[in-house]
Formats: C-alpha cells, structure tokens, sequence
C-alpha cells in the first residue's frame, strides 16, 4: 500500500480496495517501526485514526473529494491546532498552536488525514536538518548521510514512503534540495501562491510553502488545493487556481528549454552533471529544443541571500521575547536580561549567527553597504530570469552540486553550507515557482533535475515534470528495505 | 578577522542575545567569514538598479478597517509562561 502514490491511493479508496483507517494505520505503523530516521517531530496517531474513521463515512456516503483519507504529514513550521509547533526550536519547544495555518486548514477542509509533524532545520535556517533542536534526521537511502534540509523530515518520511506526501516550506531551496537528495519530487511554487498565515516566518519576502511527493501528479494534485487568495496573508496574490491535474497531459511540443552555462560550472560533481545531461536528453527526444542561456548574475545569488534572508529573520525572529509564548529562561531578574536569556538559551547557534548578520546588515550605518546593495542585486538577478523568460518557456538544471553529503560533514564552515543551495536560490530571490523531480543516481545517491518556470507558470511546470514522469520511472525508485 | 569580539558583542546586545562566553570566539569567527563572503556584493554592478523588496513588486493591500477575529485571550494565554488576570508577567520593571 505505502508504494502507491496519492493518485493511486485516492483511486484504492474510492473503489474501496481498502478504507482510510487501514491506510492511516499502515502509515503510523511504518512511522513507528522506522523512528530511528527522527522523521517525526510529533506523531498525531489518535486524532488521525479519527480523521480517517470521518474520512470513511465521507466516502461510503459519495461526499469524498480526490484528498478525502489520504495521510499526510505537515513541516513542523505550520501551525496546528492543540497540536505542538515547534519550528525544529528549543524555543518553540512548548507551544501548542491555538490556530491552523491556512495550510493545514485547507487540507483539513480537503479531508486529508494529518498523521504527524516533521523534523526540520530549527526556523528552517539550514540545509542538512542538523541545526534542528530535535537531532539530525536520516536519508533513508544512505542512513550515515542528510537528508537535506531545511524540510529534511518531509522528503526523509516521503521517500521511505512512511507518508505519501509532506508539506514544506522553502526559502532557499528547503523543499527543492531535500527533494533532490531524497529521491523524491518537490515544487516551490511562485510567491504569493500559497498562503503564508500560520507558517512561522523566516524571510517573508522569500518564504513559500510547498509539496514535497512521489510524482508531479500527486503534487498537482494537493497544490490545487493548498493553493489560492487568503485574506490573512497580505502578500498572497488573488489569482484564479488553474485546474493542475487536467493541465498536465498538455503538448510539450514546440517546448523551449533555457540551460544557463552558469548552472554546470565549476563545483558541479561530474557524476551528478551527467544525470541532468542526460534529463535534458530524454526531452529533447520528447520534442523540445534546448537554449544556451546566461544568467550572469547567479554566483551573486548566494551573498544576496545571506543578507536579504538574515536581515528579515532578525526583525521576524524578535517576536521571540519569553513574554507571551514559547521558552523563557528561569534566572533572568530584569526585563532585559529576560529577553537576552530566553532567546540565548531558546535559539540554536545557526539561527543566532543569522539574527546577527541581519541585525549587523541592517544596523546604523551599514544599511546602505549591505541590505540596500543586495536589494539591488536581487533586482539584477530578476531581470536575468525575465530575459531569459522572454526567450525560453523554463529553464533547467541540476538542483543541487553534489548528491547528499554525510552527517557532520558540513558543519564545521557555515559558507560550504551556505553554498550547496548554489542553484536553488535565486528563484526564491525572483519569487519564481520551480521543481525537483528525481533524475539518476550518481554513487547510487539520488540526483535532482531542477525545472523553473514564469510566475504563476505552476501548470506548465507540473505538465513539463510530468511528461518526463511518464517517460522515465527514477521518482517510482524507492530506496532498499522501504 | 573583519569584526572584532566588541563588535559582536555590540550586535548581540542590538539582537538582544546571551552568548555564552566560551562560545564567542567561534561566534567572531563564523560571523567575520559570513561578512567576509557577503562583501563580494560590493563590485557588483549595481549601476541604477532599482532596489527589490518584494518579488512581485506588489504593493501593500488595504482591507476594511472592522472587526474580523473573534476574542480568544485565555486560549491564547495557555502558551504564555507566566500570566495573572489577563494579564502578561514580566519582571519588575519599575522600582
């Protein structure tokens, strides 16, 4: 049952090959029995049997939707009510969110079953799930090795098919790169598609909540109903939600395909350089042209970014005070000290280096020579993607450089952390939707081809991933003892 | 190095940040790398471009200005540390 995909599964329980509570318990049990991946933050076992004995009623009586009884699980950002959202934080470490995000909300109202909240890179600020105040968590296809992050629990719980399909956020790159390192499909879709009510902000111009599945199917699938207007996100964009599913078997002729020389350059591993030649082969023999394009200013994408993100975590973070909610230290005697304590001891050292460097960015007399400089770069960036746009319909490349590196192996030097998201920044920059879908192997790690289309192009980018989905079957490869 | 130990501790307390003691040299040292990195923004060439705050460039949306969310305070307060009569507690802050 766990190798199916939602598409499959939604299929099994309209026909009643099986009900949602033998689903649901089948995923709870191969949570259970596979903990030692630390997945998990919370596993939500009693209300999801609910949820799922509701689901069935809804389904014996025709009322069921394509999510109804399908489990899923929830990044552990996206707050969830009477349930603990801790943001991967020491800090968080005590709330129970009084609210759903819009999120959760939605794929509640879709009848979705909620089993559980994942591990993640502590206020998503990391690339390997290590900064997380919970441990580390394990990629299912090399357990000494990360699973990427920052939604390292979601592509880890959906590759060893613990759940068919996750939410992430991704900032810069947080659901693209585990994807890729996972084996798994994963789309950040433009800015503004998803609401961001709820999800615990890092870098609100950046922020954007996504999927993380098996196939580009089952991500159309639950984007068409996560995704939409929300009047309590005052950045959401009030545009019309195409109908994902039906768009997907569209023509890919006459398909123009951007390939900047900028993403195969120096630091791209040889192994992984030749499963994304070889992606992008299997199109051309689908009909499509490839263009050499430039994107000039992408190797400024990363310094941008570490100025751009930190600076508004610096400001978002400062609601973090041990006053109203969340961690408070116990020996602090005045206010200040309250506040320096609670937020010392609350905060890993990752997320406290990246308030800093906001805080250094944005502090009297650096303005100018940090946030407004990079602000200005991250237009140059954008108008490279508009140039290219103008001429191709998508660009692609490899997700990541290398396949998933080993525990402890990056963590010595935050900048080689900082580095692995080389590619997979610069669309949050631009605000643009993209895509990680499985590729190849390289050393038997598994390789991400990244797709990234024009804002709101999240159709076309679904049918372009999906006709190489039906082409090729790596995204049905699940690791060894899963 | 391109930040000094004072000039981090200047930071944290603008960031208001404990640091503990024997962690404040690594602190001095991952922070100058990351401001050493950032620095290569400096040549870039910026010419007039037009600072980018938002990816949409969208503006700010207005709503009307009424009451839409419902009084939830105690439900609220469960997560608060210390509270007394609908109120938050913090430490004496007038002598």
């Amino acid at each position: 049952m766990h190798s199916r995909t939602v598409a499959e599964l939604s299929a099994g329980l309209a026909a009643g090959d099986f009900s949602s509570v033998e689903l649901t318990r089948h995923c709870l049990e191969r949570i259970e029995a596979n903990t030692r991946l630390n997945a998990f933050i919370t596993v939500t076992a009693d209300t999801a049997l609910e949820t799922a004995a509701h689901a069935d009623k809804l389904l014996g009586q025709g009322k069921a939707g394509p999510l109804t009884g399908i489990p899923i699980a929830h990044k552990d950002i996206f707050c969830t009510r009477d349930v603990l959202t801790s943001c991967g934080s020491r800090i968080l470490s005590n709330f129970v969110s009084p609210y759903n995000a819009t999120v959760v909300q939605r794929l509640s109202d879709a009848g979705m079953v909620l089993v559980g909240k994942t591990n993640m890179d502590e206020f998503a600020m990391g690339s390997s799930n290590e900064t997380s105040w919970y441990g580390n968590c394990h990629n299912p296809w090399d357990e000494s090795r990360v699973p990427g992050g920052s939604s390292g629990g979601s592509a880890s719980a959906v590759a060893a098919r613990l759940v068919p399909v996750a939410t992430g956020t991704d900032t810069g790159g947080s659901i693209r790169q585990p994807a890729a390192l996972t084996g798994i499909t994963g789309l950040k879709p433009t800015y503004g598609r998803v609401s961001r009510y709820g999800m615990v902000a890092f870098a609100s111009s950046l922020d954007q909540g996504g999927i993380l599945a098996v196939s580009s199917e089952d991500v159309a699938i639950v984007l068409a109903a996560m995704a939409g207007f929300d009047p309590r996100d005052s950045t959401s964009v009030d545009e019309p939600v195409p109908d994902y599913h039906a768009a997907l078997n569209t023509e890919l002729a006459g398909l123009r395909i951007g390939v900047p020389q900028q993403f195969f350059e120096e630091g791209l591993e040889p192994a992984v350089e030749a499963a994304v030649r070889e992606a992008l082969e299997v199109y051309r023999g689908m009909g499509a042209q490839l263009v050499e394009v430039e994107l000039p200013n992408l190797a400024l994408s990363v310094p941008t970014y570490y100025v751009v993100a930190p600076a508004e975590a610096s400001s978002n973070l400062s609601r973090f005070d041990g006053v109203r909610f969340g961690y408070r230290s116990e020996s602090a005697k005045d206010l200040h000290e309250l506040y320096r304590k609670s937020r010392g001891e609350g905060f890993g050292a990752e997320v406290k280096r990246r308030i800093m460097t906001g805080t250094y960015a944005l502090s009297a007399g650096y303005y100018d020579a940090y946030y407004l400089k990079a602000q200005k770069v991250r237009r140059l960036i954008n108008d490279d993607f508009r140039n290219v746009f103008a001429e191709v319909d998508v660009v692609m490349g490899p997700t990541t450089p290398t396949p998933a590196f080993g525990i402890g192996d990056k963590t010595d030097d935050p900048i080689t952390m900082y580095l692995n998201d080389i590619y997979t920044i610069a669309a949050n920059l631009a605000g643009l939707p993209a895509i990680s879908i499985p590729c190849g192997f390289a050393d038997e790690l598994p390789v991400g081809l990244q797709i990234i289309a024009g804002h709101f192009a999240e159709a076309r980018l679904l049918a372009i991933a999906h006709s190489y989905q039906r082409e090729t079957d790596w995204h049905r490869r699940a690791p060894a003892g899963f | 190095m391109s930040l000094t130990r004072k000039d981090v501790e200047n930071i944290a307390w603008l960031a208001r940040l404990e640091i503990a003691e024997e962690q404040m040299p690594d602190f001095v040292e991952t922070l100058s790398r990351i401001v050493d990195f950032v620095e290569q923004l400096s040549d870039a060439p910026v010419a007039d471009a037009l600072p980018m705050a938002h990816p949409l460039d969208m503006n700010q949306r207005f709503r009307e200005d009424r009451v839409t969310e419902r009084d939830e305070r105690d439900h609220f307060q469960k997560n608060a540390p210390a509270v007394e009569a609908g109120l938050y507690l913090v430490p004496r802050v007038i002598e």
